[in-house]
């Protein structure tokens, strides 16, 4: 059995290796935070989603590096430079396919990893800086998504810019001169188009730094599990490497296969039309409708029928993950203890596929009345369902360690473990 | 060991080979492989999407209309972005071009093997020593030493059919390939 064992990867015994490490310990920290760090042995494949998601970031950059080799960020030359991308750049419809369907594919994915935070009880002590920094990762994402859908300058790029940027005209007093300052003008127009790109290449590399924080507060504690308990000893983990460095590269490759599918065979299925007009400030496209991953978050704005809670409520709707660490009252980490919980998740998780349903309708009619009733029950699942469900919830019994569901009992683990050695 | 080539089974239930390899060397091998040859793939389209694109390479020729040079005159045209110096010879020109195919020159080229037509002289207007662009095309230009052209970043000559004759450029002008699509018009590219 593949007891964890502390021993120093073989690699570091190596001369020139020993060299560098005394000078720069970059082979010991590879060592110790990528081969030998302790994982629970217990991970299932949701756990794979962190790592996709580093993968997507990498993807996302290079990609977007090659395209800013060929976009050029003017009103009168944006629209025709990605076209050029598209018709005349050696393989720039690959690259201009993988750089759109990744952002939805890296949405998906941290979607999934959220999630599986909710479902596994992630976010509870002593993570909840790790979850803090996740949401900054994600609101980052969402800023860059959105400037980068302005980049292309078709009619859904200049009128998806100008409701967003003209969300901040709902702040009291300074909301019209916040806009034209975002604007740096009265409309948006060249100035605005120039700054988005600049922003949206700058973007990524904060993203980059943050995941680098995130990661450092993921090793201090190492990873969450999906029993939610802690790990009690070396037979509760495996080395992360192979075992999980395995995993994660199954992951990819099965991940790399549905992102080809939409690269290759369906490059245009999560976007919209209307972008192959190229921008026209006279003429509004009759539904405007954003990007397919912010849809829930629309659909709450949408729900408010005053302009300030709008947006208030739509910000709030992130704002408030903030704090559930603290609104789950609950010590029981995984949802697997918790049956009561499990059903308000899938209610939630319901509740979020119905938002976003409602976001992509016009704003009228039952949708609208289903999007409000969506909003309330998202709100009410951290409001209201998730601190009563810690006071009445009646937790199943935790298991003594990680070790006993999968070996039988820890101590059994830890006497096989002794008797081999 | 093993005394035939067939996989033993060990102990632990690892199958190996006589010698000493197992299956799990082979899928390991195989996927690394099988990566990074997908990695490979895609790379080089990353890589040529920074060639020249179609666009660039629709502007790779030029035509250019001769009937309003004049001998002892020369326009410049750009072709793929570059000056193309072409030169309305003299005959006194041509004559100093010939007579000069047997002189002492770093790069030796008869002037018959650099032209078309002996009055119509074709060249790529770049320095070849660093790629600055020689004096030489007005009337109030420096010519140099030998009647051609001068470059004024390092100091080559070069003569009445281009050639280089003195100063730090390794060879002569470069002559592109061009055709006469009639008597007064060249196609450049």
């Amino acid at each position: 059995m593949a007891k964890y064992d502390y021993v120093p990867s073989p690699f570091r015994s190596n001369p020139i290796v020993k060299w560098v490490d005394h000078r720069l310990p970059i082979f010991e920290l590879i060592d110790e935070q990528l081969i030998k760090y302790p994982a629970p042995r217990n991970l299932n494949y949701m756990w794979n989603f962190g790592s996709l998601a580093g993968i997507c970031l990498v993807i996302m950059i290079v990609s977007g590096i090659f395209l800013a080799m060929n976009y050029q960020a003017s009103t009168l030359h944006a629209f025709d430079s990605v076209e050029r991308i598209m018709r005349d750049v050696n393989y720039g419809w690959l690259i201009r396919y993988i750089h759109m369907n990744g952002a939805s594919m890296f949405f998906i994915v941290v979607y999934i990893h959220i999630i599986r935070g909710f479902y596994y009880g992630s976010y509870k002590a002593p993570r909840e800086i790790l979850w803090w920094l996740g949401i900054v990762i994600f609101l980052l994402m969402m800023a860059t998504a959105f400037m980068g859908y302005v980049l292309p300058w078709g009619q859904m790029s200049f009128w998806g810019a100008t409701v967003i940027t003209n969300l901040f005209s709902a702040i009291p007093i300074v909301g019209e001169s916040i806009v034209t300052w975002l604007w740096g003008g009265f409309s948006v127009d060249n100035p605005t188009l120039n700054r988005f790109f600049a922003l949206h290449y700058l973007m990524p590399f904060v993203i980059v730094g943050v995941v680098l924080l995130h990661l450092w507060a993921l090793h201090v504690h190492g990873s969450n599990n999906p029993l939610g308990i802690d790990a009690k000893g070396p037979q509760d983990k495996v080395p992360f490497h192979p075992y999980y460095t395995v995993k994660d590269a199954f992951g990819l490759g099965v991940f790399l296969i549905v992102f080809a599918y939409f690269v290759f065979f369906n490059p245009y299925m999560l976007g919209h039309p209307d972008n192959w007009i190229p921008a026209n400030p006279l003429v509004t496209p009759p539904h405007i409708v954003p990007e397919w991953y912010f849809l829930p978050f629309y659909a709450i704005l949408r729900a408010v029928p005053d302009k300030l809670g709008g947006v208030l409520l739509m910000f709030g709707s992130i704002a408030i993950l903030f704090l559930l660490p603290w609104l789950d009252t609950s010590r029981v980490r995984s949802a697997k203890f918790r049956p009561a919980f499990r059903a308000f998740f899938w209610l939630f998780i319901a509740v979020c596929l119905v938002l976003g349903w409602a976001g992509g309708q016009p704003a009228e009619g039952p949708a609208l009345l289903i999007g409000r009733i969506a909003t309330i029950l998202y709100f009410a699942h951290f409001l209201v369902f998730l601190p009563l469900l810690g006071w009445f919830e009646k937790p199943l019994p935790l298991p003594s360690s990680i070790a006993e569901p999968v070996l039988g009992g820890g101590k059994m683990a830890a006497a096989a473990a002794m008797e081999k050695a | 060991m093993a005394q035939s080539g067939s996989p033993q089974v060990s102990a632990d239930g690892t199958r190996k080979h006589p010698d000493g390899s197992t299956r799990r060397d082979f899928l390991y091998l195989a996927t690394t492989a099988f990566g990074a040859t997908g990695a490979a793939l895609t790379g080089w389209a990353f890589i040529d999407s920074m060639n020249p694109s179609a666009d660039v390479l629709a502007l790779a020729s030029t035509e250019v209309n001769l009937a309003a040079v004049q001998p002892g005159m020369a326009i410049t045209v750009t072709w793929r972005g570059k000056p193309v110096f072409v030169r309305n010879r003299t005959p006194e020109e041509i004559a100093k071009a010939k007579e000069d195919d047997t002189a002492s020159l770093p790069d030796p080229q008869p002037d018959a093997k650099r032209v078309q037509r002996p009055e119509w002289l074709v060249l790529l207007g770049v320095c070849t020593h660093l790629g600055c662009v020689p004096l030489g095309q007005k009337p109030t230009d420096s010519r140099g030493d030998y009647g051609g052209w001068f470059c004024p970043c390092h100091g080559s000559h070069y003569d009445t059919s281009g050639r280089i004759r003195r100063g730090p450029a390794p060879l002569n002008l470069a002559v592109p390939p061009y055709a006469f699509t009639n008597d007064k018009t060249i196609k450049i590219g």
